[in-house]
């Protein structure tokens, strides 16, 4: 009986296909997730790809055009003239000022980082824990025009610092280094030293997560068996934590050379008139008008970090990330 | 380093942390004294006095509200974009493997990963080469570009935790696609989208390097700042919205975070 109820009957093995259009295109996704996938994709890689791709190719593009000396208009055949100018000796200057800073801004900001990383990675626990993450967060996200007016504040001839340092009685430390060749000025908001300190706070948190996220891999068990072994908290730094952090370290300065590199804001609000490569690229496409040189500037940033993404790539420093 | 299990660090480490914390808080804390000061030329150091008239006058000034209202659309809509284009990218990249899944990350990152400075050019470069003249909608087109990277991170994160096997399941039980998105996807993500998109607003909001190269003549609230910083005209003015966008960017940071804090991976690790 109940076999013929089955067989007069018989349950659909496969649910019918559901009505309408939305059916058939649920139906049609199930049974072909490559057509899922490919719907899905189109909309972010068209964006990325015209948008963002497609401009870059454009300023490369530009870098070949050269610029009509008498005319001041854009020539659109293929040259490598304005590459030739950036071999210019004041050309030259602004790419080795920039380095020069990008590198001694990223030195400062592993050092200042590294105990907070170190702290926030092995001792700070439950609530504190929270804290140090917001602590690090806060600042990363606030408003990055805030932060360098902030330090407009700050270093102001009229500002907390020179109070700060006249209650002290130390004035004459800071007229001291503000005499010295290069790093001097008429005050701080004035010269490279200013410079210097607000692009190691703005870029200081973009160090410290991932030398925390590196440190946070370091097993505890491994810094005590060091001491065990009767090496001095030095020598357990030198050869069993910095060696493990490093990879952190390298990530971290991936983002304090790269930030530094293009950044024209910093230098052009607190600074001296000398520029740097993000204001030269700046300048050139505005008030000069010449943007193949423009172009050509920005490859220089491009090329630099192709090598030293390559070299942290060797170092392991994109487990880091 | 001692191996009896005490977790209190040395004392050099606890004051160098304890300073380094402080050299990142104390600079915006300063913003907030600033605002109150009566001193209207210099940034003189104690303030003579303090106010509250500059909140007055802040508020009646329409080329602050005129900034801050374009600031806010252009942050709306590319969060919106950013949302569809983050969400669909990181479910396409999580949920299946295919050819060149790599590259498309890499395509994501790249907006943030390389110099604003290259970004705006480049933005800049092809709008004038396609002849396409400045408006609201070229600041949207390079603000979107790189919010997406925002919410992408947050999205695939959360894609990883959530299970495969709950979509089968809907299926199984006879939902079709679209109610499974619905009832099952939507839900599980929904906490890690809203926590993207208010990072993405957050980081639009406050952009400033691009927005120099595709903005033309209008002012967002950063440029509307940066041409204080350059050319002050009256520095209370710009003392009080600076407080006001300290305050701003710190809501949806906050709660960025406390929506995404039960995962292993938080928000805003990568900004």
């Amino acid at each position: 009986m109940t076999t013929a109820a089955l067989s007069s009957n018989p349950a659909p093995a496969i649910l019918p296909g559901s009505g309408g259009l939305r059916g058939a295109l649920s139906d049609l996704f199930w049974r072909k997730p490559k057509v899922l996938l490919l719907l899905m994709l189109l909309p972010p890689v068209l964006w990325l790809g015209i948008v963002y791709i497609g401009s870059l190719f454009a300023l490369l593009a530009q870098s070949f055009f050269s610029i009509d000396e008498f005319s001041g208009l854009i020539n659109r055949e293929f040259t490598l003239k304005t590459y030739g100018d950036l071999f210019q000796a004041a050309n030259l200057d602004i790419i080795l000022r920039t380095v020069t800073m990008a590198a001694l801004v990223t030195l400062a900001s592993a050092v200042i980082a590294f105990p907070i990383a170190y702290y926030a990675a092995r001792y700070a626990r439950g609530r504190w824990k929270a804290l140090f993450y917001l602590g690090i967060m806060l600042p990363l996200w606030s408003s990055y025009l805030v932060k360098i007016y902030a330090w407009k504040l700050i270093l102001a001839k009229e500002g907390i610092l020179t109070w700060l340092l006249a209650k002290l009685h130390l004035l004459w430390v800071l007229d001291a280094w503000l005499s010295l060749p290069i790093v001097g000025g008429n005050s701080l908001s004035v010269s490279f030293t200013g410079t210097f300190i607000v692009f190691v706070y703005v870029w200081l948190p973009f160090m410290i997560l991932p030398v925390q996220a590196a440190l946070e891999r370091v097993p505890g068990n491994l810094v005590e068996a060091s001491s065990d072994l009767g090496a001095s908290p030095g020598q357990t730094f030198r050869n069993v934590l910095f060696p493990l952090a490093l990879p952190g370290i390298v990530a971290g300065s991936i983002f304090t050379f790269s930030l530094t590199l293009g950044d024209y804001i910093i230098p052009q609000i607190i600074g001296t008139s000398r520029l740097f490569i993000g204001q030269a690229v700046y300048s050139q496409q505005g008030t000069a008008g010449n943007i193949p040189l423009a172009a050509a500037f920005t490859v220089v940033p491009i090329v630099i970090m192709g090598f030293y993404l390559w070299g942290a790539k060797r170092m392991g420093a994109f487990d880091a990330l | 380093m001692r191996s009896d299990g005490s977790q209190s660090a040395p004392l050099g480490l606890k004051i160098a942390a304890a300073c380094g914390l402080l050299f990142l808080h104390l600079p915006i804390l300063l913003i907030f004294v600033y605002a109150f000061t009566t001193e209207e030329k210099s940034f003189v150091w104690p303030p003579p006095g303090l106010t509250t008239q500059w909140f007055a006058v802040t508020w009646n000034r329409p080329d602050v509200w005129q900034a801050l209202s374009l600031s806010v659309r252009v942050a709306a809509i590319s969060t919106a974009i950013a949302l569809v284009l983050g969400t669909l990218c990181s479910a396409a990249v999580s949920r299946t493997k295919f050819f060149g899944r790599e590259t498309i990350s890499l395509l994501v990152i790249l907006p943030i990963a390389l110099p604003g400075i290259i970004t705006g050019i480049a933005l800049r470069s092809a709008f004038s080469l396609a002849d396409i003249p400045f408006s609201f909608w070229t600041i949207v087109l390079g603000h979107a570009t790189f919010c997406v990277v925002v919410v992408y991170n947050n999205a695939v994160a959360r894609f990883r935790r959530t299970s495969g096997s709950m979509i089968e399941a809907s299926m199984d039980l006879g939902a079709d696609g679209f109610q499974t998105f619905r009832h099952v996807v939507l839900p599980n993500i929904a906490t890690a989208l809203l926590a993207g998109g208010m990072l993405a607003f957050a980081l639009s909001f406050d952009e400033v390097i691009v927005t120099t190269f595709t903005a033309g003549q209008q002012q967002t609230l950063p440029i509307w700042m940066l041409e204080e910083l350059i050319r002050p005209r009256q520095r209370p003015v710009t003392n009080v919205v600076a407080m006001v966008v300290v305050l701003v960017t710190l809501l949806p940071i906050l709660a960025a975070y406390y929506l995404t804090r039960d995962g292993d991976q938080i928000a805003g690790s990568g900004k």
